[in-house]
């Protein structure tokens, strides 16, 4: 295996460490909005689209790149908009 | 600047993106700081998203050397204008009781894109030597992961909108089918695995159809997966759909070697794992057990059972529940599904709040599998304007019961059933639920008695000190509520 694959590896190995510890302190009342947002955060996957859009260079792979892009845009502005519209009602004093 | 400085400054965005997501998540463990979090995290999303934008524009840039070309920038340009139009107007049109189908949706697209950005790379690098064996390993489980949440995840969000049928589905051989499907996954990855190790001599062409029949087998396991599962068990498959986007991200940030893709998607995925742990707790069964499906009616207080009233049970009128109510000290609402289904929160809220102003102490005990994903319940209280420090959950509130004078059952049935604590031989015994049965006194608004999703009787009814209110959750509540004023 070479150094570039282990150091990833390790970055993957910490990170799900560290969503452990920040996810399992949030409050039930929240899961919904944390879910949405967690959603929003696999949306990074876009940017993968945009790699694969940029070293396209036959229709097969602008096409695939292309669906690559629309569902990951999908998934970042959709899933960050509805947590925000969920998480603005919840309020301390109704209005 | 020289190249390799602009890549070292890529690189770092990528990571201050990734920072931005794991502070902004860190903030959501308060409904105070929560929405200020999920914008951290999208600064975080659109500075790794234009600055990768830039980078591809430079003409050093390793991805495409020269700079990408007129038909990379549509395509990105484009792509983003299409996707992200839609996922707009999807996230503001979406009811909150929909919102369950609405995030399995975007994570169908999200493991989508995932497998894509996996099945693209190995075209390019077939018959290549770039084609290692991690990487056809990392592009396989890519592939597999994103596939079958996407299938799977379009199925679970069709039977949430009620496009198919909630109640679990079951065909002759359904197991075989999906068994088959694992088969045909796994044989692709060894063949493709001995084939990227020099050990099984194969053309690109052969490579890229085994490639194929992996993903078809993937999706077609994801569908038969989800089928079988009932619609209140839905948190659960939810939580883990999401966590194998998750986890498909990851994959595909290993094949492509990006690691803001391989930190985000560890992220998702370890959050997705955590949730389905505390729901399938929450319910007290295994995942294993979820995921092999057949279980339930599909659809709480759907249930087909026979109309079991075992034991007595003790009709209460409105005027009666409307007296108990107005005179109390303290008051526990338990809102549960049937409540959402009945569209009855705002009602709730009503009747709350008029026996606020007569100076009674009312809190929500919410239970964690309340709704069809976790937390849901929550956010369909909070859009009914109800404070979010009256929503208590249910280890907070379960020593508050006695001390309740009297605790309004709306919708809910299996998470208030003694027999979880009592008795040995019920299906749902051992499962967490909320200790309604120690209030002083108990209504229950409910249509009849028939029973849960469980399908079983639920012993609270029979208590001595429980009122049977009979009647829709909505007008109950208003009809409780015109009766509390006119006192």
């Amino acid at each position: 295996m070479s150094p570039e694959l282990l150091n990833a590896i390790a970055i993957f190995v910490l990170a799900i460490l560290v969503g452990f510890e920040v996810i399992s302190k949030v409050p039930a009342t929240l899961h919904t909005p944390l879910m949405s947002g967690a959603n929003s955060i696999h949306g990074i996957v876009m940017v993968g689209a945009m790699l694969i859009a940029a070293s396209a260079d036959n229709w097969v792979s602008y096409a695939l790149a292309f669906v690559a892009m629309v569902f990951g845009a999908a998934n970042v502005v959709g899933g960050y908009v509805v947590t925000d519209r969920m998480l603005q009602m919840f309020r301390k004093r109704p209005k | 600047m020289s190249q390799p400085t602009i890549d070292a400054l890529v690189f770092l965005a990528w990571l201050v993106g990734a920072a931005g997501f794991v502070l902004g998540l860190h903030q959501m463990n308060s409904p105070a700081t929560a929405r200020r979090g999920n914008q951290l995290s999208a600064a975080g999303m659109a500075l790794a998203v234009v600055v990768t934008f830039v980078w591809l524009l430079t003409p050093g840039n390793p991805i495409r050397p020269g700079g990408m070309g007129f038909e990379a920038i549509a395509i990105i340009l484009v792509g983003f204008v299409v996707g992200g139009g839609i996922g707009l107007w999807m996230a503001r049109k979406v009811a909150m009781t929909a919102m369950p189908q609405l995030v399995s949706l975007f994570n169908a697209v999200g493991g989508g894109a995932a497998a894509l950005v996996a099945i693209d790379d190995y075209i390019h690098i077939v018959g290549t030597p770039e084609l290692s064996i991690s990487t056809a390993i990392f592009v396989v489980l890519g592939a597999v992961i994103g596939s079958v949440t996407f299938s799977g995840s379009v199925i679970a969000s069709g039977k949430l909108q009620g496009i198919v049928p909630g109640k679990p589905i079951t065909f002759p051989g359904s197991r075989l089918v999906t068994a088959l499907t694992a088969l045909v996954a796994v044989a692709g990855l060894v063949v493709l695995v001995m084939g990227a190790a020099g050990l099984l001599t194969l053309t690109a062409e052969t490579q890229l159809i085994a490639l194929g029949l992996i993903v078809v087998a993937a999706l077609i396991f994801g569908i038969t997966l989800v089928l079988p599962i009932g619609g209140a068990d839905m948190p659960v498959v939810i939580s883990l759909l999401n966590s194998f986007t998750g986890t498909a991200a990851a994959m595909a940030g290993f094949v492509i070697g990006n690691p803001v893709l391989i930190i985000s998607g560890a992220l998702v995925g370890a959050s997705g794992a955590i949730l389905t742990k505390l729901m399938a707790d929450a319910m007290n069964r295994s995942i294993a057990n979820i995921m092999v499906g057949g279980f339930g009616t599909g659809d709480t207080g759907g249930g087909e059972g026979p109309a079991g009233a075992t034991g007595s049970v003790r009709e209460i009128g409105v005027d009666d529940a409307a007296i108990q109510l107005a005179y109390a000290q303290k008051v526990i609402i338990v809102p549960g599904y049937g409540l959402a289904v009945a569209q009855a929160q705002h009602a709730c809220r009503e009747l709350a709040d008029l026996l606020e102003d007569r100076g009674i102490e009312v809190s929500y005990a919410i239970h964690p599998v309340a709704g069809r994903m976790p937390g849901h319940m929550n956010v369909l209280l909070a859009e009914a304007n109800v404070p979010y420090p009256q929503l208590k959950e249910m280890d907070e509130v379960n020593p508050e019961f006695e001390r309740a004078d009297v605790a309004l059952v709306v919708g809910a049935n299996d998470v208030t059933n003694p027999a979880a604590r009592t008795n040995k031989s019920s299906p749902i015994y051992g499962m967490p639920i909320l200790d309604v049965d120690k209030a002083r006194s108990i209504v229950v608004i409910k249509r009849s008695m028939r029973p849960g999703y469980a399908g079983i009787d639920n012993e609270l009814y029979a208590d001595p000190k429980t009122g049977m209110l009979f009647a829709d959750a909505r007008e109950g509540l208003t009809a409780l509520t015109a009766a509390v004023k006119a006192l």
